[in-house]
């Protein structure tokens, strides 16, 4: 049985941390992800881990650190936010290139400029080409959940790719929530040993990692790079099966909210679904028949499932917390109407920035959201499909 | 686990024979790779000069000048790619180079 706490969503992945007891930890701090390294440092003051934890000097350290550590064996990870997760850029590649199965504890924070501190998702999804897995938290509860969840999809011998457990920072990293913890006995016997298959301080085997490819070869690399992420759904599901039998929470790849006989829907990442599922529940008791569509697996991106999951929607309004700069919208709505399209999709969609640099996004907002949508059916006209919600002008 | 079976991993190797993330796992593969064509001026061994101090030996970053029984042999020109190090280091004018002095 669980165990009911109250905790920030930081301090629930760092107790998710302590229950996986990794091998390697690698960190830097950075706002507003610092925290979890700062209490994952008191378990291993505490003995409570057998974690090597490494304070370096930078993110592009942290994580080159936590390369090596995984090629060599161990179970590694770090945290960042933001600015830290721009200086491991190159880095970032080389971890998916490599198939090197690591985790990134990442808590969303705008990156700079200008300087701001609060939520949004311009560092993940700026990251998204990078060859990781995104996963993404509404709630402190999802965050500690997919923590437990990460390395099972991560090691998995179809995947071998980073992964990236993502929250919304400040909105759940500092918030306190209730949340059920899982057994610590349970996460180590879900998580189970690390066993890779090669590694570099195999003395029976000597190998070599990240040898150069030139024009020859390099295509024929990143091809076969592209076929591991075509497992990751199928294993996304079957570990969050296994998981949902442990704990009796369910998960999927992306979760459906009173979307079945919905005709208008948003389409959403992290935290401001939680708050659109509270604009759905008051537009739903006048009547109107309104869903939320919210990602759970980003990267890679389950667009025919989703198109599925919007077949029946007539308009729809994909949410992206990131500018894009195309002057057509964010990375979410590229991928969501470009899905749409494949499935020969008629609704019409349009593509909302929000919430950039921690902007508040309240119930209000959103039903205000399911409003225009409203107007657009009656007109039968789209509009401007790039918007901006809660901006001033 | 395996040694990687060098010969899929010829330049004709189509994406499904390639290693998980390029990984070449066993010892010594780099025998096995002739970078000795990416120069075109080598080192040459000028026998009766030598004297058999072997100083050239161990600067040799690519292991190109091979020693028996204490007496340097001739380059291993499969793997040489031409620095001219060895040049460099031999005090008696045994190993010429066209462009280093």
């Amino acid at each position: 049985m669980g165990k009911r706490e109250r905790l920030s969503g930081n301090e629930a992945v760092a107790i998710a941390l302590r229950q996986i007891n990794p091998d390697v930890f690698p960190a830097f701090p950075i706002t507003p992800s610092t925290e979890i390294p700062q209490y994952f440092a008191s378990f291993v003051a505490n003995g409570q881990v057998d974690t090597e934890f490494i304070t370096v000097e930078s993110e592009h350290s942290s994580m080159s650190a936590a390369i090596g550590a995984s090629a060599a064996g161990a179970r590694a990870l770090t945290a960042t936010s933001s600015c830290g997760m721009a200086y491991m850029w190159e880095e970032l590649y080389i971890a998916a290139s490599n198939r090197l199965p690591l985790a990134l504890a990442l808590v969303n924070r705008a990156l700079s400029g200008p300087i701001n501190i609060n939520c949004d998702h311009s560092d993940s999804m700026g990251a998204r080409d990078a060859g990781w897995i995104q996963i993404y938290a509404e709630n402190n509860q999802e965050a500690y959940d997919n923590m437990v969840q990460a390395f099972r999809i991560s090691e998995h011998r179809d995947v071998r790719l980073p992964i990236m457990i993502c929250q919304d920072g400040f909105i759940t990293s500092h918030a306190v929530e209730n949340i059920e913890l899982l057994e610590d006995a349970d996460v180590k016997n879900f998580v189970g040993e690390y066993e890779p298959e090669n590694y570099l301080l195999n003395p029976e085997c000597p190998m070599a990692v990240g040898p150069y490819s030139i024009t020859d070869y390099y295509m024929e690399a990143k091809r076969n790079q592209a076929e591991a992420m075509k497992h990751v759904e199928k294993v996304v599901l079957d570990v969050a099966k296994e998981f949902a039998a442990l704990s009796g929470r369910s998960y999927g790849l992306f979760e459906a909210y009173r979307l079945e006989d919905a005709e208008r829907a948003v389409v959403i990442i992290g935290s401001a679904a939680g708050t659109t599922k509270d604009a759905i529940d008051r537009l739903r008791e006048k009547g109107e028949k309104v869903g939320l569509l919210k990602i759970r697996l980003f990267r890679p991106f389950p667009a025919e499932a989703i198109a599925e999951a919007l077949k029946n929607v007539k308009a729809v309004a994909i949410m992206d917390r990131a500018e894009g700069y195309t002057n057509h919208g964010g990375p979410l709505g590229a991928d969501v109407m470009a899905a749409l399209f494949r499935a020969r999709s008629s609704a019409y969609a349009v593509n909302y920035v929000y919430g950039l640099g921690g902007r508040d996004v309240r119930v209000e907002d959103m039903e205000g959201v399911f409003e225009t949508l409203k107007q657009i059916l009656e007109s039968g006209d789209a509009g401007e499909t790039y918007r901006y919600l809660g901006v001033r002008e | 686990m395996a040694v990687s079976d060098l010969r899929k991993l010829g330049v004709k190797a189509p994406w499904q024979d390639l290693t998980e993330g390029m990984t070449i796992a066993g010892a010594g593969t780099s025998k096995g790779f002739k970078t000795g064509e990416w120069s075109s001026v080598k080192p040459e061994f000028v026998e009766e000069k030598c004297k058999q101090c072997l100083l050239c030996t161990p600067v040799c970053p690519d292991s190109c000048i091979p020693v028996t029984d204490g007496k340097r042999g001739a380059f291993d020109y499969e793997h040489c790619k031409g620095c001219g190090i060895c040049v460099k280091a031999c005090p008696f004018g045994a190993i010429t180079m066209e462009g280093v002095k």
